[in-house]
Order: structure tokens, then C-alpha cells, then sequence
């Protein structure tokens, strides 16, 4: 039996924008070296990389777990920033409380949420006001 | 299109070295990488106004070649290097976003969106 799973742990530095992204680069090259798919790949990377930017830019920055076995990732994004008041405003395509200083480097237009939802095969956010947001997105290798 | 012919097109500064044989097909613009990473698909070229590391993690993200700089900004050193490290190719123009566009779709480039 192969039942090899590869894990990662991430730290998501806190407002450090030139960082911003470096766990999601680290797991497209382990899904690169293990001869994953490219359209799953890109799927992955698309998820991970709009949660791990929220998690700097909304967040207070956070840490990335991530688990790969034969048949899926699974990805944690975790971060002890504001949590989201109202998830299904804040899921709407063009829903953004970014400020200025965001959009400036060319983030905040709503669409991450959504953008997440569309390339994972399972998305799950628990969110709570003050105490944070947890983000487990899951994308299976081949499709049952 | 290979990149000397991109170069060609728009007056375009190569800042990267590594330019192996790459064949552009298709192009995205946008100054706001939310939109790039919501709305293009398979864009190999990405053209933007917008100079920062994060342009350089969208295109990788997104599978985009290509990164070309519209209205004569230039990236830091650092960008560079982060983008050889990738394999993404970046050029820099004096042309506005607009016309770079335009210079492009009218050899043949075209962009394959929603
Ligand atoms: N980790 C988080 N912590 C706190 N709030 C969040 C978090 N993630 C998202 N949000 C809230 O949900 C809103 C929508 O998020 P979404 O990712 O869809 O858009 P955005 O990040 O504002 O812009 P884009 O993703 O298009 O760059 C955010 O503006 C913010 O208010
Ligand atoms: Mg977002």
C-alpha cells in the first residue's frame, strides 16, 4: 500500500506584501514535482493563492496547513484576524471591505470568495467575529 | 508570437534572460490581479500598469509566460529575479496599456476571457 501523505506547515507573514504567496508558490512546485495534472494544479494554486492573500491583507496574516495524499489536497488556511460578520455578504462576487491602500496593489475586488468556491471541490469557512478565520479547501486529484 | 516579435511590436525593453521558445497566442490586461485571477483563462502574456512581486506570484499562479509593463514602469531588481526563478518572461514599454493592447491584437494575439 502507498499511502504516502506529504505535509506542509506555513507561516503567512502579516501585511508583508512582497511575501504574500510564497506557501501557495512552495505547494504548486511539490504539485509540479509529483506529476499532478496541470489543470488541477492551476485549480489549486488559484484557491490557495486567493486565501492565503486574504489572510495577509484581511487576516493579520496566518498559517497554511497542508496535507497531500494518492487522491487530494487538503488545504488550511487559518489566520486569528477579525473573522467575517456575515459570510454569505462576503462570499458575493464584488463584496470588498479592502481599503484604498489594497486595491493600490491590485487586490479588493470582491472576487476571491467566489474565485475559491469555483476551483475547489469542497470549501469550508468558519468564521467568527474577533477570533478568526479557518479556510480548508480540499481538490481531488481525479474525479469520482 | 515569440517574445523578440512581442519586443518588436511594442518598442519593448526583454528584462529577463531566460526567453527560451515561447509562442504567445493569447493576452490578458488589467491593472487589478483580483480580475486576473476571477476572469482570464489561459492567457499566456499578461500585459499591466501595475509594478509589484505580486504580479509576478499572479502570472505564476495563473500559468501566464509573459508579464509586459505598460507606460514605461520598470520592476525592481528583486521582481526580476523572482521571475527568472519562475520562468516568466517580462518586457517593459512605453506604450499605455491601451495601445499596447491594440498594437498586439492587430498581429494576431487575442484573449480568451470568461
Ligand atoms: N481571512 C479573512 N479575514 C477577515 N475578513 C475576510 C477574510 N477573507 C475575506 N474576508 C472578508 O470578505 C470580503 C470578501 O473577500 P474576497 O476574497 O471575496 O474579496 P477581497 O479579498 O476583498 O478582494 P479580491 O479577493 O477580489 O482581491 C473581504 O473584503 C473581507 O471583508
Ligand atoms: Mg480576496
Amino acid at each position: 500500500m502507498n499511502n504516502t501523505v506529504i505535509v506542509r506547515d506555513y507561516i503567512i507573514p502579516a501585511d508583508d506584501f512582497a511575501l504574500a504567496g510564497e506557501a501557495s508558490s512552495s505547494v504548486r512546485k511539490i504539485l509540479t514535482q509529483l506529476g499532478v495534472a496541470p489543470d488541477i494544479i492551476k485549480r489549486t494554486s488559484i484557491a490557495m493563492y486567493e486565501a492565503e492573500i486574504n489572510a495577509v491583507i484581511h487576516g493579520h496574516g496566518g498559517k497554511a496547513h497542508v496535507e497531500i495524499d494518492e487522491n487530494k489536497i487538503f488545504i488550511r488556511i487559518s489566520d486569528e484576524g477579525p473573522g467575517i460578520a456575515d459570510l454569505e455578504l462576503a462570499m458575493q462576487e464584488g463584496y470588498s471591505t479592502a481599503p484604498d491602500s489594497v486595491r493600490e496593489m491590485g487586490f479588493g475586488a470582491g472576487m476571491g470568495l467566489s474565485n475559491m468556491k469555483k476551483h475547489s471541490d469542497i470549501l469550508n469557512i468558519d468564521t467568527e467575529v474577533n477570533r478568526g478565520t479557518i479556510v480548508d479547501i480540499t481538490v481531488f486529484f481525479n474525479k469520482p | 508570437m515569440k517574445i523578440t516579435e512581442i519586443a518588436e511590436t511594442l518598442n519593448a525593453e526583454i528584462l529577463t534572460s531566460n526567453n527560451g521558445d515561447i509562442d504567445v497566442q493569447t493576452a490578458c490586461s488589467a491593472d487589478l490581479m483580483s480580475d486576473v485571477m476571477a476572469f482570464s483563462k489561459e492567457n499566456t502574456m499578461l500585459l499591466t500598469g501595475l509594478v509589484n512581486p505580486q504580479v509576478i506570484r499572479t502570472a505564476e499562479m495563473m500559468d501566464i509566460r509573459v508579464v509586459v509593463f505598460v507606460r514605461g514602469k520598470k520592476p525592481l531588481d528583486n521582481m526580476i529575479e523572482m521571475a527568472e526563478e519562475k520562468g516568466i518572461v517580462l518586457l517593459a514599454t512605453q506604450y499605455p496599456l491601451f495601445e499596447a493592447s491594440g498594437r498586439l491584437y492587430q498581429k494576431g494575439i487575442r484573449g480568451r476571457g470568461v
